[in-house]
């Protein structure tokens, strides 16, 4: 009966994942296709205690003959498979994010990340200490949104406390990111002051940890993350993201003066991160930084944002402990491939589908090559990588009996 | 050396150029197009030319050196081939376990399902649309690979028949999927001489199927799910029992047995590239189909939904070949780009040469506009040059690889950068105006670029495809 506690304990694990009906009228075709999968769950389980199904699917075999001839084996050999166990050097730092009131903060929970003994869910070897988290996306102006992701959130563009209580409550967000472009001096060059008002709106609508996002300007966010850190200490942000060609020094010491933790970010090069790691060490601990190392989109360069992180994480685990840090990925970046949101020809439709799925494969490419903390966007894709961080630490044994099934499933 | 090292094969560090050199014709004929033999050798090691492209090696009076140099460089894990003719397809035959080591070999084979139940004309239909299935990507064109006919009714007549159908409709190689082996050799009958790959062997059927593996020159599938003693005993059994290719499974499962999947998958790919475990180094059967088993009332996109994750996650975790049901294209697209993305080079530049490329019969007043350097952007931005044949000059601009938002970004696509291409692009002694359109995505350094370069820029769209219209609808020199 395991099975039944466990099932039961997942779904109320889940239940903040769970679509609510107005969100589901939004979603369209979707919609359905939730509300039948939470259906399934409880019939699986039904089918889970019905005996004798796999006993069909071999036949009895008695075929005249072929007894052993010449040396060939009569009956099954016996040889051991043997698990091919490692052992590395050092661990990945663990990074706690966001601080309770105890802790200093008004956050109703914390996240850590981190903490890996071996490469991601080598769970053979080594057990995953802590789920990859999620963390939606919010904007605190207008911004060029894809339709299927705009259909989500289009009610709440232009009010970020309202969209990040939407991807709490409604989507399952781990975390929020609350991008503050508007302090862009190319485009709103809103004050630090005035962009703090939002932070303090935002802290006020969900309780959960944030992350608190720049503009992209070296000098604007530097003014920017040295007032988020004067008006919020113990807050414990991700503050994104500090790079190379911004004052590391200054706004390390800044960062560490808050308590709050740093994302390093660099552009797809693993000695442009040992650098930055390099000088961020001499102000921060290892348990404060965790790094960007650039992602690329699905058909857009994936493949070197995902040889880059896997190289990352190994070298750490190996020893280099500059690269031994918990790593983020801006998985959002999905959407910039057009096969993401482009009306295609017939034959690749719905984009509705495709979209979220494309940003879901980004994902799930990166969760194998060891991203600790996911930057998301569309509320399917969140559900998906949530549910499958929850299958493959579940610690459950995957039944064999009825594997075989799939030759004559009537599909 | 330990004996883990000594019974590595096909590791790159291990092999010299002169252990290959020794063994060459050292002819120097330059027939392979190297200079000499010890160069054809270092190309050899560092996997960059084929053995076979020594000409004299391949004679009789070399045959003996030809085997050793082939044992030397055994990959990791078994090449098998499934199918016969041009469309035959190679698994397996990997050398590395991480991509990083080196390009890894024959991109995971996806085959898409048809059953002997279903009506004729959905089987044929079926089978068209794998075959047809195609889209261009940045010079390739993404393909499927191969049908995988079940046995739905354990009827071997109908099997029979279903198979006769198939091979007739495509010259894709088939695997063949029934667990009763008088069913199976019906389906074989069908099509003797094709090669399919034959799913399954098992602990209870497996003798009957080495036969049939044996007497048809078929590669066979070993089935044990979740059972890694089970599985190399199974290979093992059935290499002692005379059966050439194997193909193992060791079960796909949905849901909650992800964890075992990807552990068992690793497992194995593992204890083939870093122990020399030649029983794991076989080529590996994932089969993401299950995830239509007790399917109940879920939604048929959501499995869909849920299978081309299952597939992409084992792209990534050593899968050599994929058994698929779901064939719509939105959730085949992913996969197979996916796909297509982990099999490339890991050394090779992604970027393109920067510099002015001149589209069509552009004149003075042509439109000037400028991109990244990186090798994706820049081909989908000229392919949506190209395909309207707009005449126009492109400035490509050297971002180190980067898009255009990343590149912004992470200040690898500079204002300081694009003001010195103009320049050096000679640009301006070709148009008299001082316009350029600038990538939408860039739209944030616009000012900078004009102060710098003393150009008007003119924001362009955010996606290449709407170039032409935007030339058509705005463009004034």
């Amino acid at each position: 009966m395991n099975s039944t506690t466990h099932h039961t304990n997942d779904k109320k694990k889940d239940e903040g994942l769970q679509l609510s009906d107005d969100l589901l009228a939004a979603l369209a075709k979707f919609k359905k296709i939730e509300l039948e999968d939470f259906q399934l769950e409880a019939k699986e389980l039904e089918i889970l205690f019905e005996p004798g199904m796999a006993a069909n699917v071999l036949p009895k075999l008695k075929l005249p003959g072929l007894a052993a001839v010449g040396g060939k084996p009569a009956s099954l050999l016996s040889s051991p498979f043997l698990p091919p166990i490692e052992k590395y050097p050092n661990r990945i730092a663990e990074v706690k994010l966001g601080a309770t009131k105890s802790e200093g903060g008004t956050r109703g929970k914390t996240i850590t990340i981190g903490g890996e003994l071996s490469p991601a869910f080598y769970t053979f070897e080594n057990p995953t200490p802590h789920k990859p988290a999620v963390t939606l996306d919010v904007f605190d102006m207008e911004v060029p949104l894809s339709k299927a992701v705009k259909m989500h959130v289009k009610d709440v563009v232009g009010d970020p406390a309202a969209w990040a209580k939407l991807a709490v409550e409604k989507f399952g967000a781990d975390m929020v990111t609350m991008h503050l472009i508007s302090v862009d001096p190319l485009l709103k060059d809103a004050t630090p002051k005035d962009a703090c008002k939002t932070i303090e709106k935002v802290l006020q609508a969900v309780d959960v940890p944030l992350v608190i996002g720049g503009c992209g300007d070296p000098v604007k966010d530097t003014a920017l993350f040295e007032e988020v850190c004067a008006q919020f200490p113990g807050e414990r942000f991700l503050i994104s993201s500090v790079t190379r060609d911004m004052d590391v020094e200054k706004c390390a010491k800044f960062i560490k003066k808050a308590g709050h933790a740093v994302l390093a970010f660099t552009p797809m090069d693993l000695n442009f991160a040992r650098e930055l790691n390099r000088h961020l060490f001499d102000h921060l601990k290892r348990e404060d930084i965790i790094m960007d190392l650039t992602t690329a989109a699905l058909g857009y360069g994936l493949d070197y944002a995902f040889t880059n992180m896997e190289r990352a994480r190994i070298g750490g685990l190996m020893g280099d402990l500059e690269l031994a840090q918990p790593m983020s990925s801006g998985t959002t970046n999905a959407w910039a491939a057009r096969e993401a949101w482009l009306k295609m020809s017939a034959d690749w439709e719905p984009r509705e589908l495709r979209g979220p799925l494309w940003e879901v494969t980004t994902a799930l490419t990166l969760l194998t090559a060891g991203v600790d903390l996911f930057m998301m966007m569309h509320p399917a894709a969140v559900k998906t990588l949530k549910d499958v961080t929850n299958y493959l630490t579940a610690n459950k044994k995957a039944d064999p009996a009825k594997f075989l099934d799939w030759v004559k499933v009537k599909a | 050396m330990t004996d883990m090292a000594e019974k590595k094969k096909g590791g790159l560090k291990e092999l010299s150029p002169i252990a290959i050199y020794k063994n060459l014709p050292k002819t120097n004929c330059k027939e392979c197009g190297q200079d000499n033999c010890m160069a054809f050798a270092t190309k050899i090691v560092n996997r960059e030319v084929e053995l076979e492209a020594c000409k004299p090696l391949l004679k009789p009076e070399y045959a003996k050196q030809y085997a050793t140099l082939k044992e030397l460089l055994k990959p990791a894990v078994k090449e098998v081939v499934v199918g016969v003719g041009d469309k035959a397809k190679k698994i397996g035959g990997k050398l590395v376990m991480y991509r990083h080591e080196l390009t890894y070999k024959n991109p995971t084979a996806i085959a898409i399902d048809v059953t002997d139940e279903m009506p004729e004309s959905e089987v044929v239909a079926r089978v068209q649309k794998t075959e047809n299935f195609s889209f261009e990507y940045i010079g390739n064109t993404l393909k499927l690979d191969m049908i995988a006919v079940r046995c739905t009714s354990d009827d071997a007549d109908k099997f029979k028949a279903c198979v006769k159908k198939v091979s007739e409709t495509t010259k894709l190689p088939m695997i063949l999927c029934a667990l009763n082996p008088q069913v199976m050799e019906a389906g074989i009958m069908a099509a003797p001489k094709a090669r399919p790959l034959l799913y399954a062997a098992t602990a209870q059927n497996w003798k009957e199927m080495a036969e049939l593996a044996i007497m048809y020159d078929a590669p066979l599938v070993a089935s044990s799910p979740n059972d890694l003693n089970g599985l190399a005993s199974l290979a093992k059994t059935l290499q002692e029992y005379g059966v050439k290719d194997i193909v193992l499974d060791p079960g796909t499962f949905a849901n909650e047995g992800l964890q075992d999947t990807l552990n068992n998958f690793t497992m194995l790919r593992r204890a083939a590239t870093k122990a020399g475990d030649e029983l794991a180094g076989l080529p590996l059967l994932g089969i993401p189909m299950v995830a239509w088993a007790n399917k109940g009332d879920t939604a048929d996109d959501l499995i869909k939904w849920r299978e081309s994750y299952i597939a992409s996650m084992l792209v990534v975790r050593y899968a050599d070949a994929l058994i698929l049901h779901g064939n719509d294209g939105w959730s085949l697209l992913p996969l197979a780009v996916l796909r297509q993305n982990i099999y490339t080079d890991p050394r090779k530049p992604v970027a393109v040469a920067p510099g002015l490329k001149v589209f069509g019969t552009p004149d003075e007043n042509s439109p000037v506009m400028f991109t990244s350097n990186f090798a994706l952007t820049y081909y989908t931005v000229a392919s949506d040059i190209e395909s309207s044949k707009t005449n126009a000059y492109l400035i490509v601009v050297d971002a180190e690889g980067s898009a255009i938002d990343s590149g912004v970004a992470g200040r690898k696509l500079t204002a300081d950068k694009i003001a010195e291409a103009i320049k050096a692009s000679g640009v301006e002694s070709k148009v008299k105006h001082r316009k350029i359109i600038s990538p939408g995505k860039a739209s944030r350094i616009s000012g900078e670029i004009e102060e710098l370069s003393g150009w008007k820029v003119l924001v362009g769209p955010r996606d290449s495809s709407e170039i032409p219209k935007y030339i058509i609808d705005k463009w004034q020199p």
